[in-house]
């Protein structure tokens, strides 16, 4: 096989402006149009519901449900064909055998012909902490990389990695808001496991980068990142298939509950991949990385 | 890098096949007690309820701060230091004035480490009230520690009671845990209907016994409640004849008189006495039955009940009789409960989501391993059996640990296979590099393995410290997925680094003369 030498940087403004348009696209999605929480982080309840009956269709469902005083309900049709997922503010509370209840007003209006597969029911408290937890934890796995990032290379190639991580994050969420999927816990997992899976790609062009400024003193910063992102390409593209592959199959196979976890991911993965190569590199060219950047941080 | 001593392959090997006897344990029905370990299923892939509740402590603080009230009062006159309003402020603080002369002995004996009426907590290095002096004015309240000691109190004795309650319905295997210092978790693996559950944990269950009185006027106060059909209110007396803590057994019963569902019960000795003078006092009475503030029935005394044991009417199924027997048996709650979350999955549902996560991993893993082979050949091959092993090394923790597996877990599984092979990708990608002005294959592959190696680790670290942070904030089946992601990170490298390099090693070194190698 030989080595791959694609002009990426010549790209480099022409996608940078591209990214910071989407960029300001997703910051306005998230500003006036917002996320849609689902009920661990915005309380209330969940249920799944599956149908027995053909003849039983969404709008009898929606029907039935907003005739029970339940708040603000929706129901949506999920994954198979007669499963759907009906969600409402009115949560648990010390009203007893709520969800008893719902099912007996629903069997008086529609008969027996559903099953109850899932119930989630989650207070203020709790969704309001789940919330912050969230936070927390995607603010701190951001920090965290920050610092290793810090440890192995030098603070320019820090930034350039961080700049990735919340270009990463912000596209991926700008997309939830637009598309108004849902937000709930696994999509925080997926969040952090996509800042986990950029970190890891800039980290191995980087890596490169660095060795290839020590291998040469000649040659600009402007090149060099382009050398190192050709000669880690084949395996940038590798990895990020097999991964795709992997989540490919969740999304397909997975599950209605995995749905919007694959999503995420494969979003992230596929925004992940291009922000190593078209948000990090350029960073570290607008910081004047030279050789004289990482040979003085060995001397120190 | 290509070496390996002797020791080393053994030990690998043995290593190995012994975390692989453990994950395919999981799949044999061998009973072996010494390797009887299986990865628990998470309520979410065999179906079951997850209820989280919260103690309100409020009605405990306010009877606490009461108490205390009490004690002080008399305190102080044991001392021989004349107060004057004592008073209550917003249910939490006691406030009460002193003479001049005796501010400075008074504060000296409600606070520091010899306090004997405000007690000291030497670890936390505190009293359990805090005392504010301000002129002869007297103001206790709890101290932040004084309020964490209540709370775990009566959470300790919440517990207990749950326990209780979830053991007398016979789930099997119930998860009963604390969070925090006032919520109780409560897992019921295999319940798909948890509202009866629902229902009586969510009962504080508090039984009195007290007369009915049409004289507002009682010494004791009165209050009116209503009854627990809603049918009707009456007047109460305030005075406890008999509470729910001298009840040593209850049942349902069939009355056969009546012919209706009633619950018996019987009294420890101090409870037998109390309860046969009042009642021998109190013919012709009503003597109203009240759980949580509510009149169940208020029967006439006909004659004295001396034997210790007695029975409630009431309109009840034998479902409900059933119920309140069991929650007089089990004993009240130190203060309400609020269920403040609830998960809950049916039994469908979980083995569904069994079977789509097995699938996905199925055909992402032949995927996967199928691209490895077309793109490395005979090294694809190596990465595919590290590949397996890796996976058989991730299930063979999971095991020794008893971790539970969830939905998000198996996820966290299949995208370890996706990027699994990333380190031998790494490495083999270096190798054609490094093969290029290398003559010397064997010191070509030498110096693909060293150079790729802090890339790969660099790399993997920042998938285990997002993992790890996952883990640690993240919450139920997610924390399942933290788990699965970062074990497997750790069962990559060790199968890169011993496995397939051994496997490389190896080839490589029969194989060197060959012309394209790789």
């Amino acid at each position: 096989m030989t080595k791959s030498n694609i002009p990426f940087n010549k790209f480099y403004k022409l996608f940078n402006i591209l990214s910071l348009f989407l960029i300001l696209i997703s910051f306005l999605l998230l500003i006036f149009k917002g996320l849609n929480f689902g009920v661990d982080f915005k309380g209330g309840t969940l249920i799944e519901v599956r149908s027995l009956d053909k003849s039983l269709n969404i709008s009898d469902l929606r029907k039935s449900f907003k005739n029970l005083d339940l708040g603000d309900v929706s129901v949506k049709k999920f994954g198979k064909d007669n499963d759907y997922v009906v969600k409402f503010e009115k949560k648990q509370s010390i009203e007893e055998n709520f969800i008893e209840n719902i099912k007996i007003e629903l069997r008086k209006d529609i008969g027996n012909v559903f099953e109850f597969r899932r119930v989630e029911s989650v207070g203020p408290k709790v969704s309001a902490e789940l919330l912050k937890s969230g936070v927390i934890a995607i603010a701190l796995s951001l920090g965290a990389m920050l610092i290793y990032i810090w440890i192995r290379f030098e603070w320019q190639f820090s930034l350039g990695a961080i700049a990735a991580l919340f270009h990463d994050i912000i596209i991926t969420l700008g997309f939830f808001s637009m598309l108004s999927l849902e937000i709930n816990l696994s999509i925080v997992a997926a969040v952090l496991t996509i800042v986990g899976y950029s970190m890891n790609d800039t980290v191995v062009i980087f890596d490169r980068v660095r060795e290839n400024l020590k291998k040469f003193s000649d040659i600009k910063i402007y090149d060099i990142t382009n050398i190192s992102i050709n000669e880690t390409l084949s395996r940038t593209i590798i990895t990020s298939m097999t991964t795709l592959l992997a989540l490919l199959s969740i999304f397909i196979f997975g599950g209605a509950i995995l749905k919007g976890f694959s999503f995420a991911m494969i979003l992230g993965v596929i925004v992940g991949t291009y922000s190593s190569i078209y948000i990090a590199n350029p960073i570290l060219i607008r910081l004047n990385v030279t050789q004289k950047t990482i040979l003085k941080e060995e001397k120190e | 890098m290509l070496y390996f001593s002797k020791l080393k392959i053994i030990s690998v090997v043995i290593f190995t096949l012994l975390l692989s006897y453990f994950s395919l344990s999981n799949f044999t029905k061998i009973d072996d007690d010494f390797f009887k370990k299986n990865i628990n299923l998470g309520l979410d892939l065999q179906g079951g309820s997850y209820l989280l509740l919260e103690i309100d402590n409020s009605p405990v603080l306010e009877q606490q701060i009461q108490n205390k009230l009490i004690q002080i009062k008399k305190f102080l006159k044991e001392k021989k230091i004349p107060y004057k309003n004592f008073n209550i402020i917003d249910d939490k603080k006691i406030s009460f004035e002193i003479n001049n002369e005796f501010i400075d002995s008074t504060s000296n004996l409600l606070k520091g480490k010899d306090s004997e009426i405000n007690p000291y907590y030497d670890q936390f290095k505190t009293n359990q009230f805090e005392l504010l002096v301000v002129g002869n004015r007297f103001e206790l309240t709890y101290s932040r520690y004084g309020l964490i000691q209540l709370k775990s109190s009566s959470q300790n004795q919440a517990i207990e009671i749950v326990r209780r309650r979830v053991d007398e319905i016979g789930t099997n295997e119930p998860n009963i845990l604390k969070r925090g210092n006032d919520r109780i978790l409560v897992e019921l693996p295999g319940l798909d209907n948890p509202d009866r559950i629902k229902s009586l944990l969510g009962k504080t269950a508090n039984l009195t016994f007290r007369f009915v009185t049409q004289n507002e006027e009682e010494s004791f106060g009165t209050e009116r409640l209503s009854f627990l059909d809603g049918s009707d209110e009456s007047i109460v007396s305030k005075r406890i004849i008999l509470s729910g803590d001298n009840l040593i057994d209850a049942q349902p019963r069939m009355d056969s008189e009546s012919n209706q569902t009633v619950v018996t019960f019987n009294l420890d000795r101090v409870g037998a006495k109390k309860f046969a003078r009042a009642t021998t006092t109190g013919v012709g009475k009503k003597l109203a039955i009240i759980l949580d503030g509510k009149i169940i029935s208020a029967p006439n005394i006909v004659e004295p009940i001396v034997g210790g044991s007695g029975q409630i009417t009431g309109d009840f199924t034998f479902q409900s009789a059933t119920d309140l027997a069991l929650l007089l048996r089990s004993g009240a709650l130190p203060a309400p409960m609020k269920i403040i979350e609830e998960r809950t999955v049916g039994p469908d549902l979980g083995q569904d989501s069994i079977n789509a996560g097995i699938l996905s991993l199925i055909i992402g893993f032949t995927l996967v391993v199928l691209f490895m082979f077309v793109k490395y050949k005979i090294f694809g091959l190596i990465a595919n059996i590290t590949l397996i092993s890796n996976l058989l090394l991730l299930l063979g923790v999971l095991t020794l640990f008893e971790a539970t597996l969830t939905l998000p877990g198996i996820a966290g599984i299949i995208l370890t296979v996706g990027m699994a092979v990333d380190a031998n990708v790494l490495i083999y990608e270096r190798i054609k590099e490094e093969i290029k002005n290398e003559n010397n294959k064997i010191l070509a592959f030498d110096s693909g393995y060293v150079k790729s190696r802090s890339t790969i680790l660099d790399a993997n670290i920042t998938t285990l410290i997002a993992a790890i942070i996952l883990f640690l904030l993240g919450s139920g089946p997610v924390k399942g997925f933290a788990l699965t992601l970062g074990v497997g990170i750790l069962s990559t490298l060790f199968s890169v680094y011993f496995i397939a390099r051994l496997m490389t090693a190896q080839y490589v070194i029969k194989n060197k003369d060959k012309e394209k190698l790789i």
